[in-house]
């Protein structure tokens, strides 16, 4: 027995650290200075499927889409544990909203065994929480969102306690499933230090080649460097350090519903927050600044 | 996906638990009653349940035009095959133009997976929604009368506003409390749709087995005034003084995420992107940074005290006075004054 979990992670530009040059003087989003990292609750995710999997077996394979940068989660994936890793990129991917992304993720999906698809209550970048169920009504399972606590696992059925905001629900739901998770149903572990070691070194095809490139220098011929990111997947493939790297042919996708087509949503503006600053009345920390307030609270009818 | 259809309704999602109708679908009815009327089509609500007919009057008070009114013993209990199945038959029978939901936690459950369905647009947690005009970049034509949703994004840095000008209807969910709610009209009068669930062959692939809820302990939706305090309190001790300026003010209290995971106040009374969004006349930070996450549950209050003894803190921004000291001191002075003040007017 056992359960193959497929857990959907996002690599996401860290939006709680955001910093006033991390915004671009025309107002939009500099995203190129925020610190990427592994989504918070997609962490969670993982923690769940690899809890599953030590108690009962199974595997664990984690998938995510984007940029090739995304790697990174990947391996640390693998040193918290996962057992298989796959990198889903293509530029005709880009600009997917999340509809066309959880097209996507399902095509994915389906070309890997799942018992149990497992993911992070929401992403920080949009914190939309929308591409869980819709990628459970593309794959055609039922789905379990804010799960909370596993509270039993058979053959054909999960047992889950989930958060409905002012309390909670015991649901039992038929496997195959998708779960969303919240981050406080459990501590992911650290990545583990032997992992480490074997995994830093782990790399997807898109990362060897511009590794590659950068080692030849940039008056290399591309010949030279296609051969040497060759030479150098087949030696990562040969110690399980190849991390599997898709693109939408791969899973069969069909481009209408991909990227910027495939997103029925557009964006029509985006403004910045910005902070106004300094445009409210100062009132010293004294009684006689204190008094002057309140009065003016009275007067005005705000309090009183 | 259905056609774009100008013609077509503006339907609210009227979310209902055992019976009973939460604030939202009403508080979407308003909202839904500006877009309807500017839009110049009828307003249409959606009421999925068991035994819920009871529910279509305050539907209708609260602006709804039509109710559809699907009763099935299946519906009795959300579960989203079966309520994704029956909306999703409706919006293929009737194009609607625009469906808004709460952005609950069933909400949320429910619409993408209409969406996905329907392989139409949705946008999650709107706070605003206006109806507007939207040229493509780098193209001439000009889509008018989309429904702008209008909603923050990146941890609440940007503003965001989305259209779905090809693929409809268009969806969006709205978070609890922000939009007003409107006293109800009793004399209003609508037309209930009694619509069949078609139902058969839809696996139902969940069970509840157990189901806790308690109702809200702390209404501070209601509150005309609220007093909150933040992690610059520190200490659950010092918190008393946030609940003593509120008594005298005859406030509510708050906290901010950093103060319920610290442990000073329960998440009843926590305000801000994960916790409720309020409106007060009057709204006292005390010891709040006020972080984009607070900021987004607070900023439409008419009032906004900061008390903080950090003059760059970000809660400053939305102030329109500021106290910058030691709130330990700041706020017995406070509570004196206003004490003293009430005693005077007596």
């Amino acid at each position: 027995m056992g359960y193959d979990c497929v857990v959907c992670i996002k690599y996401v530009p860290d939006t709680q650290r955001v910093t006033g040059e991390a915004m671009k003087e025309d107002g939009t989003v500099n995203r190129a200075a925020l610190p990427m990292v592994f989504n918070p609750e997609d962490l969670n995710a993982l923690e769940q499927a690899l809890a599953i999997r030590d108690a009962r077996g199974g595997s664990v394979a984690v998938v995510t889409m984007g940029a090739p940068a995304a790697g990174e989660i990947l391996r640390e994936s693998l040193c918290r544990g996962a057992d298989r890793a796959v990198l889903l990129t293509d530029r005709r991917a880009a600009a997917s909203d999340t509809l066309a992304t959880s097209y996507i993720l399902s095509c994915a999906v389906k070309k890997l065994p799942h018992d149990l698809v497992l993911c992070g209550r929401q992403a920080i970048d949009g914190d939309t929480a929308q591409v869980g169920p819709q990628m459970a009504e593309k794959l055609g399972i039922p789905q379990i969102t804010y799960v909370e606590e596993l509270l039993g696992l058979d053959a054909a059925t999960i047992r889950v306690r989930r958060s409905v905001g002012n309390g909670f629900e015991v649901i039992d739901g038929d496997l195959p499933i998708l779960l969303t998770v919240m981050d406080t149903a459990n501590t992911p572990r650290p990545p583990a230090a032997k992992r480490i070691m074997k995994y830093k070194k782990a790399r997807a095809p898109a990362e060897v080649a511009r590794e590659a490139a950068e080692a030849l220098g940039p008056d290399a011929d591309p010949d030279a460097v296609t051969a040497e990111a060759e030479k150098r997947c087949d030696a990562l493939r040969g110690r399980g350090l190849l991390i599997d790297q898709w693109s939408l042919d791969d899973i069969d996708a069909d481009l209408t519903w991909c990227g910027a087509r495939g997103s029925p949503t557009k964006v029509h503006r985006i403004q910045s927050v910005i902070l106004a600053g300094g445009q409210y009345r100062e009132h010293p920390p004294t009684d006689e600044g204190v008094r002057e307030l309140v009065a003016e609270l009275i007067e005005d009818h705000t309090i009183g | 996906m259905i056609d774009v259809n100008r013609q077509g309704e503006v339907w609210v999602f009227a979310e209902q638990e055992d019976g009973r109708l939460s604030d939202v679908p009403l508080e979407l009815l308003s909202k839904g009653r500006e877009l309807a009327d500017r839009l110049a089509v009828p307003l249409g609500t959606l009421l999925l349940g068991h035994n819920v007919e009871g529910l279509c009057e305050a539907l209708t008070a609260h602006g709804a035009d039509k109710v559809y009114l699907a009763d099935d013993p299946r519906l009795e209990h959300y579960q989203a095959a079966g309520y994704r199945r029956v909306i999703c038959d409706l919006i293929e029978q009737h194009a609607p133009q625009i469906v808004l939901y709460g952005a609950t936690p069933l909400g949320r459950d429910l619409a993408p997976t209409v969406a996905s369905a329907m392989w139409c647009g949705l946008t999650a947690d709107c706070t605003d929604l206006q109806i507007g005009d939207h040229k493509p970049p780098g193209s001439d034509e000009v889509h008018k009368n989309l429904m702008f949703q209008i909603r923050p994004a990146f941890g609440g840095n940007i503003i965001a506003t989305i259209v779905n000008y090809d693929r409809w209807p268009q969806m969006a969910t709205v978070r609890e409390g922000v939009m007003a709610l409107t006293d109800p009209d009793v004399s209003r009068r609508g037309e209930v749709v009694r619509c069949a669930a078609d139902l058969d062959g839809v696996a139902m692939p969940l069970k509840v087995i157990d189901s806790q809820r308690r109702p809200k302990r702390v209404n501070l939706k209601a509150a005309r005034i609220i007093v909150a305090g933040g992690a610059g309190v520190g200490s659950k001790d010092n918190f008393r003084l946030i609940w003593d300026l509120a008594n005298c003010l005859g406030a509510a209290v708050a906290g901010s995420r950093a103060a319920v995971d610290l442990g000073f106040v329960d998440h009843d009374h926590q305000v801000g992107q994960t916790g409720t969004t309020v409106r007060p006349a009057l709204y006292i930070a005390c010891g709040i940074s006020g972080a984009v996450q607070h900021r987004a549950g607070m900023g439409e209050s008419a009032k906004v005290l900061a008390i903080n003894n950090d003059p760059e803190a970000p809660i400053f921004s939305v102030a329109h006075h500021g106290i910058v000291g030691d709130l330990t001191d700041v706020i017995p002075r406070l509570i004196k004054t206003v004490r003293s003040g009430a005693a005077q007017k007596t």
